[in-house]
């Protein structure tokens, strides 16, 4: 019998290779699919969402006068509270105007409203507001700057052309020339719009004006009630069973409870929340409490699964150690197992928590879907006020219809991916951190 | 190394722990069948016996290590000074700090050497102040023959020893409560030769101030640390006596065929 050569492939191996190199073939393009989708998700949220975070902005002086602001002449709040936003809107044109004629610009070819229409309607609240605010300002020429509508800001990030003007009622092509003309005169001008994260929601009608500022403040409620509650509560129910509880059926029971209670759908929380926290212990709807003692409930269950996995991952024989030199239970654990545990627990928490933060469905059930412009009051009585969370808040802009909530809601999409990535870093920081061989 | 089978004998006659009609199961299985045995004070007592014969679960009972095992149940007496072990009003945690154990495979804390050796002084508190601490972390390290290999880096992990040296942490940690029994279970079966020899060197250095208990799957260690030597067999005490005679006149035929290498 003649012996095969080694350099010589046999049929078998042949074939073997064959297959491995099918497999690896199937796992990168698995991978490269993966990749592909997650490039489109990101071009597509991120082309839409990052002109969120520029606005248009005129900026002209305003004559306040008292004859039009404050006929009694008391400089009282409550007083000059009868003059309107109407009124306001009025000054706010009658200034644009004398501005844009200062500046050598035709207004002619305007129509009725056409000049009042360039400035959003959100300003005139504005102006009022500072001014109720500080009544000294009557009287005085002051530099304001107003958001442009809705319109003007899309002709600028270029979902409004001339030809679609032409068909809106809103705005008109003569207008937008106008606007073009304001820009070359530095009226008009394209900046950062902090706005987007610091102010409360708009109505319908005013997407230049929505921010995301309420819905930023209530999620870090939610989180930080989830933080409170869920970690010690998680973290203590976990070294209970895994460390102390005797194993029979009863703590079977719970384990499988507690594995199944990971996979119930959210929403079921929010009924739960609904029923419990709403209607039978009377706690206001809308409010980052009871959002936050949802997502507790929610993220129990996800924290204690990794908290239990982190503990079981600790060497036995550290354990030993301790108990033979005869540390009690709860120092054994104190001392050696949960240090040894932590970074795997804090994974698992941050996890939890981001899951959490992303969470949309329980909140809509317990009213955070509802229309606020009051921010929250500071903690704690704050996590009793109305507030909104961001994932409803994206979910709320996307139902709206005018086509400047598209840019919004990509925005706020943005906003919270930042705030799921900076999480995740934290916690793979936290991971290296805490990271100990033994 | 010399043999010390013959200088080898037992210098005291104080009954340290005594065992009787002990009995250990887990759950059905029954894996000690009615020991009994006295370990006596400042004397090397080795346990040796083919794997599964329960020579480590027995000493595992000795300071009561198998409570951690929710299925493992203990019948008959042990006594540490005439003191019921088992007894409901012991408290477990008492009893350890009395009766010290080393482990097979070396498990330092992973915290600095200082932080292993301290710990057990801390947790009872046996000292006032720093500087006593620092004595008996000193003394322990001294003790266990590793002072002079890490006096310089007491804050260095203990994890980032050799596996000689963490061993012989591991018995500076267990002695520094000042227990008055040291339990090893296989403590050199991780070890090589060399750091095999100075554990060695160790325990019959350590018969002076405790009663040692040692199990091993090693007959010449047996023979060259231990006064007295006990035969475990299928969870049986087959024959305990002094090491001399276990070694060269065993009485039950089972002691000698285990021994010239005939079962096990």
């Amino acid at each position: 019998m003649t012996r095969a050569s080694l350099f010589a492939q046999d049929k078998r191996t042949r074939a073997r290779n064959a297959t491995e190199k099918r497999f690896r073939a199937y796992g990168l393009t698995a991978i490269v699919l993966a990749l592909l989708a997650l490039l489109w998700l990101l071009i597509s949220i991120f082309g839409n969402g990052l002109p969120a975070f520029k606005q248009t902005f005129l900026t002209f002086p305003v004559t306040l006068e008292e004859s039009v602001l404050d006929k009694s002449g008391t400089r009282d709040p409550a007083v000059m509270a009868k003059a309107t936003t109407i009124t306001y809107g009025k000054v706010l044109t009658k200034a644009l105007e004398a501005e844009a004629t200062a500046k050598g610009i035709d207004l002619s070819a305007l129509k009725k409203k056409g000049l009042a229409n360039l400035i959003s309607e959100e300003s005139p609240a504005t102006l009022r507001n500072m001014v109720l605010a500080d009544p000294s300002l009557i009287g005085q020429t002051i530099r304001f700057t107003a958001l442009a509508g809705g319109r003007v800001d899309g002709y600028y990030k270029g979902r409004v052309t001339l030809e679609t003007a032409a068909l809106d009622k809103n705005t008109s092509p003569e207008q937008l020339a106008v606007a073009d003309k304001l820009k070359e005169a530095g009226v008009l001008t394209i900046s950062l719009n902090s706005g987007f994260v610091t102010m409360p929601d708009a109505s319908d009608k005013r997407p230049e004006a929505a921010g995301l500022g309420i819905a930023i403040i209530g999620s870090l409620y939610m989180m930080a009630v989830v933080l409170v509650l869920a970690l010690p509560i998680g973290v203590a129910a976990s070294v209970y069973l895994e460390e102390f509880a005797p194993k029979n059926r009863f703590t079977d029971l719970i384990e499988v409870n507690i594995a199944n209670l990971a996979a119930v759908p959210s929403i079921v929380y929010g009924i739960l929340g609904l029923a419990i926290f709403i209607n039978m212990v009377g706690l206001p709807t809308s409010a980052p409490i009871v959002g936050g003692l949802v997502l507790t409930l929610m993220t129990l269950p996800r924290i204690i699964i990794p908290t239990r996995a982190a503990l079981k991952a600790v060497p036995p024989s550290i354990r030993d150690a301790a108990l033979g030199i005869g540390a009690s239970r709860l120092q054994t654990v104190t001392h050696h197992v949960l240090p040894l545990a932590m970074p795997g627990i804090l994974t698992g928490t941050i996890i939890g928590l981001a899951q959490a933060l992303g969470e949309t469905a329980p909140l809509l059930l317990i009213g955070m879907v509802a229309f606020v412009r009051d921010f929250p009051g500071a903690p704690p009585s704050g996590l009793f006020d109305p507030a909104a969370a961001l994932p409803v808040q994206i979910y709320n802009w996307t139902t709206r219809g005018d086509p400047g909530f598209v840019e919004r809601a990509s925005g706020a999409i943005i906003v919270l991916l930042i705030f799921l990535i900076a999480m995740n870093a934290v916690a793979i920081y936290l991971r290296r951190k805490f990271e100990r061989r033994w | 190394m010399k043999d010390q089978r013959l200088e080898s004998r037992v210098d005291t006659q104080t009954i340290k722990i005594q065992a009787r009609g002990a009995q250990v199961y887990y759950g059905t299985n029954h894996a000690i069948k009615d020991v009994d045995v006295d370990i006596l004070d400042k004397t090397v007592t080795a346990f040796i016996g083919p794997s599964g014969c329960g020579k480590s679960t027995f000493l595992r009972c000795l300071n009561r290590m198998n409570d951690t095992i929710a299925s493992c149940r203990v019948e008959g007496k042990i006594t540490l000074d005439d003191e019921d072990i088992y007894d409901p009003r012991v408290d477990p945690v008492q009893l350890r700090a009395r009766i010290g154990m080393v482990f097979q495979k070396p498990n330092p804390f992973p915290k600095s050497i200082y932080d292993n050796v301290a710990y057990g002084p801390k947790i009872h508190g046996l000292t006032r102040n720093k500087a006593e601490l620092d004595a008996i972390v000193e003394s322990c390290l001294r003790k266990a023959a590793l002072w002079n290999e890490v006096k310089d880096r007491l804050a260095a992990p203990g994890t980032g020893l050799s596996g000689g040296q963490q061993q012989r942490l591991c018995i500076a940690r267990a002695i520094a409560t000042s227990p008055e029994v040291l339990l090893m279970d296989e403590p050199c079966s991780a070890l090589d030769p060399i750091a095999t020899a100075q554990v060695e060197e160790l325990i019959d250095e350590l018969r002076s101030q405790f009663s040692v208990v040692i199990v091993t799957h090693s007959m010449q260690q047996a023979a060259r640390v231990s006064q007295r030597t006990a035969f475990f067999h299928l969870g049986n005490l087959v024959e305990y006596g002094e090491t001399g005679q276990i070694f060269t006149n065993p009485i039950d035929p089972r002691t000698e065929s285990y021994i010239s290498g005939r079962i096990g």
